[in-house]
């Protein structure tokens, strides 16, 4: 059934390991994402989801281990050059550019893969004004394919938690990423609107030709929408595989509800 | 109409309208008034500089009266006539090249700014790693270190006795002149796409590392930008009142600065303006404080630096009142006016 192995990796970790202080917050991790799939990491809180995050991009130098992407070796690169090589992110806790425009927001995102430079600006080198018109309609257009045009004038934090949610989404992809990591997307959102989330990741990397790992804590989603699934616990993998396998899985379910003996007491 | 165009006439109409009342001010007013107006373009240039730098990119910084200094001293040293130096050096002689460099008024401002921005570039490389309150009280560490530079090299700056007698280029043209241009220069760089990215930085620093801004650099320039007009506006300064000395220089005078930019609102440029023009009016009318008064049969003595006192206090009511300044962080706009009044203005 894993047609997931014949598909070539979009990213890898290799034995990735972190250690603060007497702490270690991921160990041994390896995880292999196949190109152009959705995949998952869960696991009961403080289980170094969010670290893992943050080593593959850039915010923290693994004690050991490397994570390629496509094949490169990324690790320990620095944060704007991680996004620069295409891996974009977003947060657990919405981290919008606040006093900006839903606009604004996504404007930021589209600089990485700006060419011009700042001394162009006031020199209205023609350049850098077809650049910038360039940059305002493509940030338009990404606004309105996922639904945020109305929006577009108003300052981000205004915004309802969904459509913030959904603006980190517009800022992120406006990086021009092949890779997405989604750090609890569906958190704060009420049944409908986790449903309406699942098929919109799903279009998303249809049109965006995307690679997808998100942590989740919402089972409905994670089973919903990944194809293949890794489970942490207290920084190490201890179960991966398919939606059916982990929801079966003796391991998992002690991790999330606690062994069967101390349940019963 | 196109509210580009539309806007574009009124700017224009704006800066002919500027022109105008400077053209009839030079023949109008009396010295002292025209005095005030000179200053308030000065203090607008300076106001516009850390604006940038603590408004829009987020970084606390108390260094302007050091980059002030720079400018101030380059330019001076540049338009001041070798014959005027070889006077006024009597502790220790000029030395060469110092003693004959000669260059126009619009160079030597000029040269002002860059060898600030220069000064600027070297000292963010180290300080800029830092955030928050430890960068203010870096910047004011370095301020300090270049203030008592100035005062130990003798040969270069004539140490503590000061320039005198520069020549007093900076009139009413040359300070609105230069302050359009900042203005121009600022303007288009904080409503580009790299304006955005400032913002971003100040806004959420690791949010802005993850979408791929090299906040580092961008902080820098930021920074760089900065210190070139606030070396511009202490060259003006110099020129302006003709006599510089270190002590001149002191974080009294960033304060001001500062508190021009906090009055008008940080992250305003118009706000920025505002308050310039409403706090260096108040400066100067409220001299009359210090001015001995009397109360029917009271009398009281004149106490000088009263109005600093009324100052600090103006400036806790800000702060209890009005903590975003005038402006908050809105920008006064035609496309703002417009829609207030109705007329179909577009928001862009």
């Amino acid at each position: 059934m894993t047609t997931h192995a014949e598909r070539p990796c979009a990213l890898e970790t290799q034995h990735l390991t972190i250690r603060f202080g007497g702490l270690t917050a991921v160990s041994d991790l390896n995880l292999a994402v196949p190109h152009g799939s959705i995949v998952g990491l869960i696991g009961p809180n403080g289980a170094g989801k969010t670290t893992a995050f943050n080593i593959i991009t850039g915010f923290y130098r693994p004690t050991e281990g490397k994570v390629l992407f496509y094949g490169e070796d990324i690790t320990g690169r620095l944060p704007h050059l991680v996004c620069k090589t295409g891996i974009s992110r977003t947060f657990q806790n919405i981290r919008l550019f606040s006093n900006e425009t839903v606009l604004q927001n996504v404007m930021i995102g589209c600089h990485v893969r700006q060419k011009s430079e700042w001394w162009m600006a006031p020199l209205m080198l023609p350049l850098f004004n077809r650049e910038e018109k360039a940059i305002r309609e493509r940030s338009y257009h990404l606004l309105e394919s996922i639904g945020l045009l109305p929006y577009a004038n108003e300052i981000s934090n205004s915004l309802p938690y969904g459509a913030q949610r959904r603006l980190e989404i517009a800022r992120a992809l406006a990086t021009e990423p092949r890779f997405l990591l989604l750090d609890e997307p569906a958190a704060g959102m009420n049944p409908q609107e986790s449903l309406e989330l699942m098929g919109f990741i799903r279009a998303l990397r249809k049109e965006y030709d995307l690679t997808i790992l998100l942590i989740e804590h919402d089972m409905k989603v994670v089973m919903g929408v990944c194809e293949y699934i890794w489970v942490l616990d207290y920084g190490v993998l201890i179960a991966e595989g398919g939606p059916q396998a982990i929801q079966s899985n003796p391991k998992v379910i002690e991790a999330y509800l606690g062994e069967e003996v101390t349940a019963d007491a | 109409m196109n509210p580009k165009i539309r806007n574009s006439i009124l700017n224009i109409l704006l800066v002919a309208l500027l022109g105008g009342f400077l053209w009839w001010g030079e023949r109008n007013l009396d010295g002292y008034q025209i005095q005030v107006l000179n200053l308030i373009a000065v203090n607008a240039i300076l106001a516009l500089s850390l604006n940038l730098i603590y408004g829009f990119t987020g970084m606390f910084s108390l260094g302007h009266a050091g980059f002030m200094a720079i400018g101030a001293y380059v330019s001076a040293l540049l338009i001041l006539s070798p014959a005027q130096k070889e006077m006024m050096w009597i502790l220790e002689p000029v030395i060469w090249p110092f003693s004959v460099m000669q260059a126009p008024f619009l160079v030597s401002v000029i040269a002002g700014g860059l060898v600030a921005a220069l000064i600027g570039l070297l000292i963010a490389l180290p300080v800029l790693r830092l955030g928050g309150d430890y960068l203010g009280i870096a910047t004011m560490g370095f301020a300090e270190i270049i203030r008592v530079v100035i005062t130990n090299i003798t040969p270069i700056t004539n140490g503590s006795l000061g320039l005198k007698g520069i020549p007093d280029y900076a009139g009413l043209w040359w300070n609105y002149g230069w302050f359009l241009f900042t203005l121009y220069f600022i303007v288009r760089i904080v409503n580009s796409n790299f304006g955005n990215v400032f913002k971003a930085i100040r806004d959420d620093e690791i949010a802005a590392k993850n979408m791929g801004i090299n906040t580092f650099r961008y902080r820098v320039i930021s920074f760089s930008i900065g210190a070139f007009f606030a070396g511009v506006g202490g060259a003006l300064m110099g020129s302006l009142i003709t006599t510089i000395d270190p002590k001149m220089f002191s974080f009294l005078l960033t304060y001001n600065v500062l508190m021009i930019v906090v009055t008008g609102g940080l992250g305003s440029l118009t706000g920025s303006i505002l308050g310039s023009v409403v706090i260096t009016i108040l400066l100067e009318w409220l001299r009359f404080v210090e001015n001995p008064l009397t109360i029917g049969s009271f009398e009281i003595p004149g106490i000088p630096g009263m109005r600093m006192v009324v100052f600090s206090l103006l400036l806790i009511f800000i702060i209890l009142f009005r903590r975003e300044g005038i402006m908050g962080m809105k920008e006064w706009t035609w496309d703002g006016l417009f829609a207030r009044f109705g007329k179909g203005g577009k928001t862009e």
